[in-house]
């Protein structure tokens, strides 16, 4: 790990248990959008961390920044920063600058958005259904289709109509029609639709892998002070063996992310991205589940801190494709290429 | 907090030149790999074969982290990695080997005399020495301190009796490393055991008996030492020191790639049946293997740079090994669901037949080299709760 790296999930990991405080969650809990927390973020630049330099971002390597979503999922933090971050990076493909405040980006379930001409601008039709925390965003990033073209256009939300919807873990996931929807900016973007739903996968699951290291971190230490039968039930061997699994469990979700991250910069088609997303969300059922287990019925209530991380990852391990998607797309490859070629596929991988 | 640390992964090191090696492992499989049945050696590292191991050895992929002086190549232990995982992909018959590589050898180079080291590792390293762990016993499985086998100093020398058990290829070795108690246990109950290099071929009163296993197999042996007189330079390391010496050598035993690898075969001739354009089902399931299979690989490669970086995952390993087995038992489990056919040791359909194999060895996968409970014990250690 670089120590870059180092020094950057430092200052993250501060930053977050700052501002990810109880009340901030609660309030969050209940649909208040922490105000306090995203200035926060956006003073540390991490709002624009996947932007280059260049073109006005805060410089951030690619992979440090992703790597930002470790802390992020660790603290189960309640605001869009991947999606802004994501945003950002659609956003620049399209030399599109990055404007202020809460950004997220549609479609993110592969529906089709038609980008149209309407004089030297851009109109956006379609349906984009639960987009990530989209009526709290000032903007949205679309990766529309003009035929075979990607064109990127930067919608305000108040452009088009919003249904409320949410996942399990309350954050806003809301439908969005974009009926001839203007574009405050548009361009072109090398970006292929893919593209942007691999990367987001790659963000999915570094988040869910720091939370899992967090609900292993509280799942081991409750083990440590609940006492039953005159012991803490850590000495319960039943009780181990189940928190090794969990162990187990968050190690291999956050070698996958890493892995996932590492190939990112280089290629969004790699198998890592896929690998990582069927890994960390297997991971998430079987973690948050052992968690639960293990917390007994205070873990169960709205009291405990546990659901904030284990209802987000209920919800990421189905969000930018379920492991399902991504091992359909994965086998399809492997089997295309072919028995022979199989362990090579997997070495290619690093 | 405890828990973070004592479990953490460091990303795998980034080795060139190791990927020059690979494009060498290649060749040399695509050249020397016997023409032989595919299902030979399934679940147990390709079984042996000297031949194999010789040419192996002339390559210079024996023994490869050791130093020049005791026949070895100094290379580097990802190095090593990328020869073991292509040996394993390829199903290779490298059990001949194996042990002695894996953790005789380096045991004697930690440990042994010079004479030891001189007069053995070379051997190791050219391919021409097979060695046996001589651990488990009738009565001491995963308590490995309760072990019985005694060494009684008498003439100079040791006087052992006792019997080993599930001890794997003692036929077909030149060597075991013997675990026995040579004095009192103490408190700790790890105290008074000692290892000795024992010479299978050259040392009267040793008689191996086969233990087939639930597959027809011969691998396990039943291992009787009858008033075995062993010199005193058949001595490992220090008198006493064996519980140390054996718990060092299993952190080699727990983390390498045949602890996710040894059912890859089944998976080869999965993708093989179910063809370029496989059903929906299949694909997901496939895809979710190889998913899990990147990230051990990925888990296990970082165990193996922490270990040349001289540190000691032995939780980790122990970590890796229980994920890595859990998968291996699943494949055989997923494989027979996606293809229509019964599963028959002997057929001439290759997927039936490494279906069959690898479905009788999968329950060893979970108990050789640590049991899934002793693991999780260990993983438990590591997060504080023990």
């Amino acid at each position: 790990m670089s120590e870059t790296r180092d020094l950057l999930r430092e200052a993250a990991e501060r930053l977050f248990e700052k501002h990810c405080n109880a009340e901030t969650m609660r309030l969050a809990d209940a649909g208040e959008f922490p105000q306090a927390l995203w200035r926060a973020l956006t003073e540390a630049g991490y709002t624009a961390a996947l932007i280059p330099e260049s073109a006005g971002g805060a410089g951030f390597e690619m992979s440090d920044a992703l790597s930002l979503l470790f802390s992020a999922g660790r603290h189960a933090l309640p605001a869009p920063l991947a999606e802004t971050m994501l945003a950002g990076w659609l956003l620049s493909s399209a030399g599109i600058a990055l404007p202020d405040g809460p950004l997220t980006v549609a479609p993110v379930r592969g529906e089709n958005l038609a980008a149209k001409r309407d004089g030297a601008g851009w109109r956006i039709e379609g349906t984009a259904s639960r987009v990530p925390w989209a009526r709290q965003c000032a903007a949205i990033a679309v990766l529309a289709q003009d035929g075979a073209k990607s064109i990127v256009a930067l919608v305000a939300a108040a452009d088009c109509t919003v249904k409320n919807g949410h996942n399990v873990a309350g954050e806003p996931r809301d439908d969005l029609v974009f009926s001839g929807a203007r574009a405050q900016q548009a361009g072109a973007s090398p970006t292929p639709a893919g593209a942007m739903r691999a990367l987001g996968a790659v963000m999915r699951s570094a988040q869910m892998a720091g939370a899992l290291q967090t609900v292993l971190a509280t799942s081991v230490q409750y083990a440590c002070e609940r006492v039953q039968f005159g012991r803490p039930i850590g000495r319960f061997q039943a009780v181990q063996q189940n928190l090794a699994v969990l162990a187990g469990q968050a190690a291999a979700a956050t070698a996958a992310a890493e892995a996932a991250i590492e190939a990112a910069s280089a290629d969004l088609d790699s198998m890592a991205v896929a690998a990582a997303k069927i890994r960390a969300g297997e991971a998430a059922g079987i973690g948050a589940s052992i968690a639960h287990q293990v917390h007994g019925a205070i873990g169960f209530t709205q009291e405990h801190r546990l659901h904030y991380s284990t209802r987000r990852l209920w919800s990421w391990r189905d969000e930018f494709g379920n492991e399902a998607y991504w091992a359909h797309k994965l086998g399809g490859e492997i089997a295309a290429a072919g028995a022979e070629r199989l362990w090579q596929s997997i070495t290619a991988a690093g | 907090m405890a828990s973070s640390d004592s479990l953490r992964f460091e990303p795998p090191p980034v080795h060139r030149a190791a990927e020059v090696l690979r494009g060498e492992v290649r060749a040399f499989l695509a050249e020397h790999l016997p023409r032989r049945a595919i299902t030979m050696g399934v679940g147990s590292w390709g079984g042996s074969d000297r031949d194999f191991s010789r040419k192996m050895g002339a390559r210079g992929w024996i023994g490869m982290t050791w130093p020049k002086r005791y026949g070895g190549h100094e290379r580097s232990a990802l190095e090593r990695y990328v020869v073991l995982e292509e040996m394993l992909a390829a199903g290779a018959p490298v059990s001949g080997h194996w042990v002695a590589d894996r953790q005789s050898g380096p045991l004697l180079l930690r440990v042994g005399t010079e004479q030891q080291k001189q007069a053995i590792l070379p051997r190791i390293a050219a391919g021409e020495c097979s060695f046996c762990i001589g651990m488990s016993e009738p009565d001491s499985g995963s308590d490995l301190a309760s072990v019985r086998t005694r060494a009684v100093a008498a003439g100079g020398g040791f006087r052992v009796n006792g019997t080993k058990l599930w001890t794997s290829n003692a036929h077909r070795s030149e060597y075991m490393i013997l675990l026995c108690r040579t004095g009192e246990a103490g408190e700790q109950r790890h105290g008074g055991l000692t290892q000795f290099l024992v010479d299978l071929k050259a040392t009267p009163g040793i008689s191996i008996r086969p233990v087939h296993n639930l597959a027809g197999e011969h691998h396990f042996n039943e291992v009787v030492f009858q008033d075995v007189l062993l010199p005193e330079a058949s001595v490992l390391g220090e008198v006493g020191s064996g519980w140390q010496q054996v718990t060092s050598e299993l952190a080699f035993e727990r983390s390498g790639p045949e602890r996710f690898l040894s059912a890859f075969t089944l998976l080869v001739e999965l993708a093989r049946a179910l063809g370029p354009e496989p059903s929906e089902r299949a694909r997901i399931a496939l895809g979710r293997i190889v998913a899990h299979i990147a990230t051990l690989r990925r888990l296990s490669r970082s165990v193996a740079g922490m270990l040349q970086a001289g540190a000691n995952p032995a939780q980790q390993s122990a970590l890796v090994k229980d994920l890595g087995t859990t998968l291996e038992q699943e494949i055989s489990e997923i494989a027979r669901l996606l293809v229509d056919a019964e599963p028959d040791r002997d057929s001439t359909r290759d997927f039936v037949a490494v279906l069959a194999r690898t479905m009788m060895n999968a329950p060893s996968f979970s108990i050789r080299g640590g049991t899934r409970e002793i693991l999780r014990g260990m993983i438990a250690r590591g997060l504080g709760l023990r």
